[in-house]
């Protein structure tokens, strides 16, 4: 079991939960974070600091979402570990808003 | 004298308290562009806090944490202080004269009292001393818990009412690979309990433990949960909460709870006859609306009264009040796990009412005037809620504050910081550890685990700990 992040992270990139993760499990790309599987342990902290829900445990990914077990671990092999909060992306309240959150 | 927070005038701060927020405190610290000493006092020798005395043996993956902490205090600026008591052994206003500033991170070391007739009798505990024992807390290590009738009641229903419930619910064999101290493994093998009853004052929509624990309460070996379908139907305000748009949380715990509810299936056969299902000899109840009124008993708890009780109100806003419907429980055992609250320490102000230290975002503050030097993070700073990670953002922001106020901090003094505070201790005779010692004691544990196939075996007494240093 992990904690994944998943698609509505793309845009947004709020990076809230990055500031109560205990043991510095986050990465990034341009778009997005990701939670490398064998650094996390299954807290959940970050899982209500999101403002767009995209982070789920894994048993309880919604339906159609399982993929992003398999792209949080690969993308946090190939990406870099980000420790502290920083400004969300360009467009994310906008993107917040079109998700109804 | 050099500018505060360069190579030869140090920012010298003592953090009183080795549990999380200490630690992310300390690190926030020795991270900062600023040079600093830190100086991490602890009451018992082993570090950790509530990841080690708290968090659940059986939740192995979240006292991983401990790695990293591990980490924090390999830096050149970083001292360890263990087995001192702040108040008794070095005093706040002494760490105040050798430092610029004080982080109180001592968490909240304290049960709330249900206040109601009885508390006091036999068999009548607190969370928190039950869960304490069975981590191996060197102060809670001669507690005796008897539990030999067949019933046991929680009151609360928030993640340590779920830790104690669950550890009751649990067989020895599937505690026995945890880091449980021993002591308590061999009293739960003499347990007779097998109906537990936890019990919150408001519905399953209001629910206070977080669904990850909750859904363990599925899993258990010899112990079915159950929920009665009747106390699942919500009211108006209730639907309206879990409707929110935040309310993804709840809804998710509101949803196990019904399951709970559902009509157990046959569980499969464990021996001979193999049609037989098998029937799990325990029973864990998990119940709403109900507050304990009183405890009655000859000497010992027998009976636990309950009043029920309805919610009113709108919204998120909604009280439990008493029905004045009375209810009656025979039981040998309660734990009260309905919030915990920090304990005052010498020279440095306390808010009575919330059990905290009262605080501006982390600067501490007495009627409401901020308090030149004391800072302090994590639950004694904004009361017992969140987890591990919480208190990282908790004391960052409380070390952003510190580093606004560093004009302040500097009164030209110069501070003798970890040197005095060894010649306090050594002139008090203080037997405290530092860090390396403290890791010979951890390698002990480990080692005395493994013929056990346990991660560690605690010490349980601080003697035996020192003993080996000697």
């Amino acid at each position: 079991m992990t904690t994944v992040v998943t698609d509505n992270c793309r845009g947004c990139r709020f990076t809230d939960c990055v500031s109560v993760c205990p043991v510095e499990a986050f990465h990034m790309d341009d778009e997005m974070l990701y939670i490398n599987p064998a650094v996390c342990i299954d807290c959940s902290a970050c899982v209500p600091e999101c403002p767009v829900e995209a982070i789920y445990e894994e048993d309880d990914l919604p339906d159609g979402q399982e993929h992003w077990v398999d792209i949080n671990e690969e993308r946090s092999q190939e990406t870099p570990n980000i420790t502290e909060t920083l400004e969300p992306l360009e467009g994310a309240e906008e993107r917040r808003e079109a998700l109804g959150l | 004298m050099s500018k505060l927070g360069s190579a030869d005038n140090r920012l010298k701060v003592a953090i009183v308290g080795a549990g999380p927020s200490g630690f992310y405190a300390a690190d926030a610290l020795i991270n900062s562009e600023l040079k600093v000493e830190v100086n991490l006092l602890e009451k018992l020798c082993a570090p950790y806090g509530l990841v080690r005395t708290g968090v659940a043996p059986d939740h192995p993956l979240i006292k991983k944490s401990i790695e990293k902490f591990a980490l924090m205090a390999e830096p050149e600026e970083f001292n360890y202080f263990g087995n001192v008591s702040v108040g008794e052994d070095i005093t706040i206003d002494d760490l105040k004269e050798t430092h610029h500033a004080v982080i109180v991170t001592m968490g909240a070391e304290t049960d709330r009292k249900l206040g109601i007739p009885g508390e006091d009798l036999k068999g009548s505990h607190t969370a928190t001393e039950f869960v304490a024992w069975y981590n191996g807390h060197p102060e809670y290590r001669e507690r005796e818990f008897d539990l030999s009738h067949e019933t046991a009641v929680i009151i609360g229903q928030g993640n340590v009412a779920a830790d104690v419930a669950r550890i009751l619910s649990k067989t020895v064999d599937e505690l026995k690979f945890t880091d449980i101290s021993q002591h308590a493994l061999d009293v739960l093998e003499t347990s007779k309990v097998k109906n537990i009853y936890i019990v919150g004052r408001r519905g399953p929509a209001q629910g206070a433990m977080t669904s990850k624990e909750l859904k363990e309460f599925g899993e258990l070996w010899d112990c079915d949960t159950f929920v009665d379908p009747e106390e699942v139907i919500l009211n108006k305000a209730s639907e309206d909460e879990l409707a929110d748009r935040n309310g993804r949380a709840k809804r998710k715990i509101y949803e196990l709870f019904c399951d709970y509810a559902q009509p157990k299936k046959p569980h499969k056969a464990r021996q001979f006859p193999w049609t037989k299902p098998y029937v799990k000899p325990r029973q864990c109840h998990i119940q709403f609306l109900r507050s304990p009124v009183e405890l009655k008993g000859n000497k010992k708890l027998e009976k636990v009264i309950f009043e029920k009780n309805a919610l009113s109100g709108d919204p998120f806003k909604q009280s439990a009040r008493g029905t004045g419907e009375l209810e009656e429980l025979d039981a040998g055992l309660l734990f009260r796990s309905i919030g915990y609250r920090g304990v005052p320490l010498d020279g440095v102000p306390f808010h009575d009412a919330w059990g905290v230290i009262p605080n501006e975002k982390g600067r501490v503050t007495k009627d409401d005037v901020v308090v030149p030097q004391l800072y302090t993070a994590g639950w004694i700073k904004r009361g017992p809620s969140g987890i591990i990670g919480t208190n990282k953002a908790c004391a960052n922001e409380t070390i952003a504050e510190l580093m606004q106020d560093i004009e302040k901090l500097d009164d030209k003094k110069e501070k003798l910081g970890n040197k005095k505070i060894h010649e306090i201790l050594d002139a008090k005779k203080v037997r405290y550890i530092n860090f390396i010692e403290w890791e010979v004691i951890d390698k002990h544990e480990v080692e005395n685990g493994k013929p056990k196939g346990k991660p560690r075996e605690k010490f349980t007494y601080t003697d035996e700990m020192l003993g080996l240093l000697t």
